[in-house]
């Protein structure tokens, strides 16, 4: 899993696949291109500045509606080492978990921390530290069956390694 | 303890007496569906993880029916990555143009899922088929490809809120509005990762296509799953339809449920969700003036034959109102055949309709209907999130066929 240190893009609950990834781009295979729209609906701006490591943070229901897995795909090809929200929907959140983009449940992170605030996150732990405010908040941990998966790469190479 | 129907169901594909909310399991599937969006992902990793053989393939689906009739170069190029796809491992279930209609219309009509049974799909509405008493729930690309090779679905066994459904609906009032009222009271994640389970006095007095409808929009709650309980109209519906056997699961009377909400349908009135989420919804009388400017009447959500019919009655020697553009989209071919027997395609056209062959095209602002900024539709699907049918200045009110057709003749919301 990637290093994720870097600065905050916040966003509202809700937020959903479509303004993620808008349908009309989905006939695009290549994921670089595709990424190049990330966000585009909803912040046209965020293609222009995300940095490798940053991390998005949002509230309630992240990636509700469509089952794309262009979604998470773009959000992992833009740099985005983690996404940190009080909920997921659950197609996201398992589609999160099978393509390897980290993504971690914690409603204190998501109420305190601020855009353009510098984040750093320790996988192993949970702890997410802000080190902007000096703050350090702690997210659930995945279960151990979810755990294998992301350390064998994935829910096809787990499979495949099986 | 007790189970419901979905932990029953989820049990029995996994090989295991009892199943409890939270528990991971590994469920075998009975059917697993991609399109042509989709699939392409699926078929890359499928590919890239060096995958030989599909596990069954009387038990996988395509279906060509997002950006097709293929709207542009791209579109066409997944559908060949379909097509090849479907010829090397001779997939039973190929739906291309021609034979297709919008999956969750078309896998029904078709028989292809049934009572009991164990579904995954590519897409979001893919608990549609709830409807039947099947566990079904949307899952993405790289499920469908590990589905696809393995036969096999990772879950974790869900929460259940029940609906008690008591009296029977108003007319002018269908499923779209009961599934409109539930996520309008519980809002958009109101049943997270949960499942709505439909049972009561109250379901026999719904028609397959209105439990179909409900069950499609389960998702809008950010359910895993819903589902209703099994009678005689689930059972005359996949009689003719459903060539092997099926098993029909009840909820045991000790089922544990998180939270159970009673629905009165006689209390229901016609409903629209206004931009830019399902749950923003509005009773018909609350509504107020919105002059609109497009109606799609179509979609998994309410394009079948009782759709068209509702609309082909409200239409029938109407006009359209001159600043609308009404784009009727029957959901499969069957229906499509059937609304040309019925007269319906001519009252359409006479009224000033344009009628598509089957595709989603215009719910997910793919094609067929893309609308400008500052634009209004009413439209029979099921999202109105910003951007998804068009400019991300343009809104999209959803409501159900009644309200959609009669919306187009009057030029603003109305019934």
């Amino acid at each position: 899993m990637k290093q994720a240190k870097g600065k905050v893009h916040k966003y509202g609950d809700n937020v959903d696949t479509d303004v993620i990834i808008p349908a009309r781009y989905l006939n695009i295979a290549d994921k670089k291109e595709l990424a190049a729209h990330c966000m585009e609906d909803i912040d046209p701006v965020f293609i222009g500045k995300v940095k490798e490591g940053d991390v998005i943070v949002a509230g309630y229901n992240f990636g509700c509606g469509s089952s794309r897995e262009h979604a998470p795909m773009v959000i992992k090809e833009s740099g985005i080492a983690c996404v940190i929200a009080k909920t997921f929907a659950r197609i996201f959140y398992r589609n999160s978990i099978n393509i390897g983009l980290a993504i971690l449940e914690c409603e204190e992170a998501s109420e305190r921390i601020e855009a353009g605030d510098e984040v750093s996150i320790n996988f192993d732990t949970g702890e997410i530290a802000n080190i902007t405010k000096g703050e350090t908040y702690q997210a659930q941990p995945f279960p151990d069956f979810i755990k294998k998966i992301i350390a064998k790469g994935g829910l096809l190479n787990s499979i495949k390694q099986n | 303890m007790g189970m419901t129907m979905t932990q029953k169901i989820l049990a029995a594909h996994a090989g295991l007496d009892e199943v409890k909310a939270g528990q991971l399991i590994r469920a075998d599937l009975d059917m697993v569906l991609g399109n042509d969006i989709t699939s392409p992902v699926a078929i890359r990793e499928f590919e890239n993880t060096g995958f030989e053989e599909v596990f069954d393939k009387s038990k996988i689906s395509l279906v060509m029916d997002h950006f097709t009739p293929n709207k542009d170069i791209k579109a066409a190029e997944q559908c060949v990555q379909c097509r090849s796809f479907a010829r090397r491992f001779d997939i039973d279930n190929f739906y291309d143009v021609g034979s297709m209609g919008i999956e969750h219309a078309l896998l029904p009509e078709k028989g292809l899922v049934a009572a009991g049974e164990c579904i995954i799909g590519a897409d979001s509405h893919t608990c549609t088929y709830g409807a039947l008493g099947a566990f079904s729930t949307g899952v993405g690309s790289t499920d469908m490809a590990a589905g696809m090779a393995t036969g096999k679905a990772w879950f974790k066994v869900p929460e259940a809120i029940r609906f008690n459904l008591t009296g029977k609906l108003q007319k002018n009032v269908g499923g779209k509005d009961v599934i409109l009222h539930i996520i309008g009271m519980i809002g958009v994640d109101g049943a997270l990762y949960k499942s709505m389970e439909f049972m009561g006095d109250g379901v026999k007095n719904l028609p397959m296509d209105d439990r179909l409808c409900i069950a499609n929009m389960a998702i809008e709650a950010g359910a895993k799953n819903g589902i209703f309980i099994v009678d005689a109209e689930t059972e005359n519906y996949m009689k003719g339809r459903v060539h092997r056997p099926y098993k029909i699961y009840s909820p045991d009377d000790d089922a544990v449920y998180c939270q159970t909400i009673d629905i009165d349908l006689s209390a229901i009135k016609p409903t629209v969700a206004f931009p830019h989420l399902p749950e923003n919804t509005r009773t018909i009388d609350e509504v107020g003036d919105v002059p609109i400017h497009q109606v799609v009447i179509g979609s998994c959500t309410n394009g079948r034959l009782s759709d068209m019919a509702i609309a082909a009655d409200i239409l029938r020697g109407k006009k359209i109102h001159k600043d609308v553009r009404a784009i009727i989209i029957p959901a499969t071919q069957e229906v499509y055949k059937e609304c040309i027997k019925r007269g319906y395609l001519e009252i359409f056209i006479d009224a000033g309709c344009v009628v598509s062959t089957p595709t989603c095209g215009p719910c997910l602002g793919g094609h067929m209907g893309i609308l400008a900024a500052g634009e209004r539709c009413v439209a029979t699907t099921n999202r109105n999130f910003v951007g998804r049918m068009g400019h991300v200045d343009s809104e999209v009110y959803l409501a159900g066929p009644a309200i959609a057709a009669a919306s187009a003749v009057a030029g603003k919301i109305s019934i």
